[in-house]
């Protein structure tokens, strides 16, 4: 067995261990870990059968495998990012919604606890004279 | 509420974040230059007295739990004003640049009149009169020239100042930006009426002068004003490809609808 063959089949296992052992800890969604599985057995794959990196690259004309690789790698860490970010987007457009509803609650309750609190309106001064003048 | 000509209900929303020397003052001063509206702060998450001296001088005060940016506490002030069923929405800065008393001028442009179109959203825009006083220069003047030719365009009109955060909106321009006011860099002024244009609203001006602010934040380094160019055309770009919403849509309006219903009849609503 080559180098190689052995760093990347160790690897793997690590990102497959890994990977389970975060299922279980319930620190993994099953969305993510899907995407990390696929991107486990491509590389237990590649490792196992160097072979397939060989003929592919050949076949689209590299004189050497590991660029296909190191584009292939690239590629699949670049996608995976970009999925985060707009994760993370949509994350912090959520929060805004959410710190905007707590907000505009507080201030019902405030509004609610000072009208209850007594005969005249704290918030609105201004509108309490009004009404009782009319 | 009973029918007939009732004057609009109208909403003043001040946006405030960390402005505790400025805000009571700005809070007074509406309130006794346009008597008859509601004021509401909302204080962005700030670390000072903001919230406490804008209820001391007699604002209605909404505390954001962090801070959001002006698009994030614009957006909360337009949201409490669809559910309360305000007619009419006016953004004024808590710094004090803006002058409340044109306030009743851009309430009224809003209905049009013998000779002008009503409209939806109308900016209190500076640069509008050659004698204005208000001077910018370098980069900064650029970007505000080159945002106002294009959002010009874009809504049929002559707007001369398309970054002021001093505008006045009605029912509908309410209910748009209820939904969609963007918490980004230039979201609050220049991405926001791209949104109310290209959702069919119709945009217009009145000129009015402001003055300089109090404390002196804005910056005079050349480097940043080619910053802000650059942030300026980056944001106007990613704006005009976006995908907003083509028009209000009804759902959103029938929401809108149904919400302002059950706050301004509660008691036909909730069963007995």
């Amino acid at each position: 067995m080559s180098g190689v063959t052995i760093l990347g089949l160790a690897g793997s296992a690590i990102i497959l261990l890994a990977l389970f052992e975060m299922m279980r800890r319930h620190r993994l969604r099953e969305k993510y870990a899907l995407i990390w599985a696929l991107v486990a057995l491509l590389i237990v794959t590649v490792a196992a059968f160097p072979v397939l990196l060989i003929r592919t690259s050949a076949a689209i004309g590299l004189e050497v495998p590991a660029n296909l690789l190191f584009f292939g790698a690239s590629m699949v860490i670049m996608v995976l990012t970009l999925q985060h970010s707009s994760e993370l987007g949509r994350l912090e457009e959520r929060t805004r919604t959410l710190a905007e509803e707590i907000a505009l609650l507080r201030l019902e309750i405030d509004q609610h606890r000072s009208a209850a609190a007594g005969e005249h309106d704290v918030l609105h001064p201004d509108r309490q004279q009004n009404e009782t003048r009319e | 509420m009973s029918g007939g000509t009732r004057a609009p209900r109208v909403l003043i929303i001040v946006p405030a974040w960390n402005e505790q020397d400025s805000v009571g003052g700005t809070v007074a001063e509406i309130l006794s230059a346009v008597p008859g509206a509601d004021l509401l702060v909302v204080d962005d998450g700030s670390l000072d007295l903001t919230a406490v001296r804008a209820r001391a001088a007699g604002a209605i005060v909404c505390q954001l739990p962090f801070n959001l940016g002006v698009g994030g506490a614009m957006r909360t002030g337009y949201r409490h004003a669809l559910r309360n069923g305000y007619d009419v929405a006016v953004q004024i800065d808590a710094d004090g640049q803006h002058d409340p008393h044109y306030v009743a001028a851009l309430v009224d442009r809003l209905g049009g009149g013998a000779d002008t179109a009503p409209a939806d959203v109308v900016i209190g825009a500076r640069f509008a009169t050659p004698d204005d006083p208000y001077k910018v220069r370098g980069p900064r003047r650029w970007a505000m020239v080159m945002l106002a030719a294009v959002l010009s365009r874009l809504a049929r009109t002559r707007l001369t100042d398309v970054t002021s955060g001093f505008r006045v909106s009605n029912r509908r321009a309410i209910s748009l930006f209820a939904t969609h006011y963007p918490a980004e860099y230039l979201g609050d002024t220049v991405e926001s009426l791209v949104i109310a244009a290209r959702a069919g609203c119709t945009i217009t001006q009145v000129p009015v002068t402001m003055r300089a602010r109090t404390a002196g934040r804005a910056s005079h380094s050349p480097l940043k004003a080619a910053l802000y160019l650059f942030r300026a055309i980056v944001a106007l770009l990613l704006a005009l490809v976006r995908d907003w919403p083509a028009q209000i849509e009804d759902g959103d309006e029938a929401i809108a609808h149904r919400e302002v219903a059950a706050e301004a009849h509660p008691q036909e609503v909730q069963p007995r």
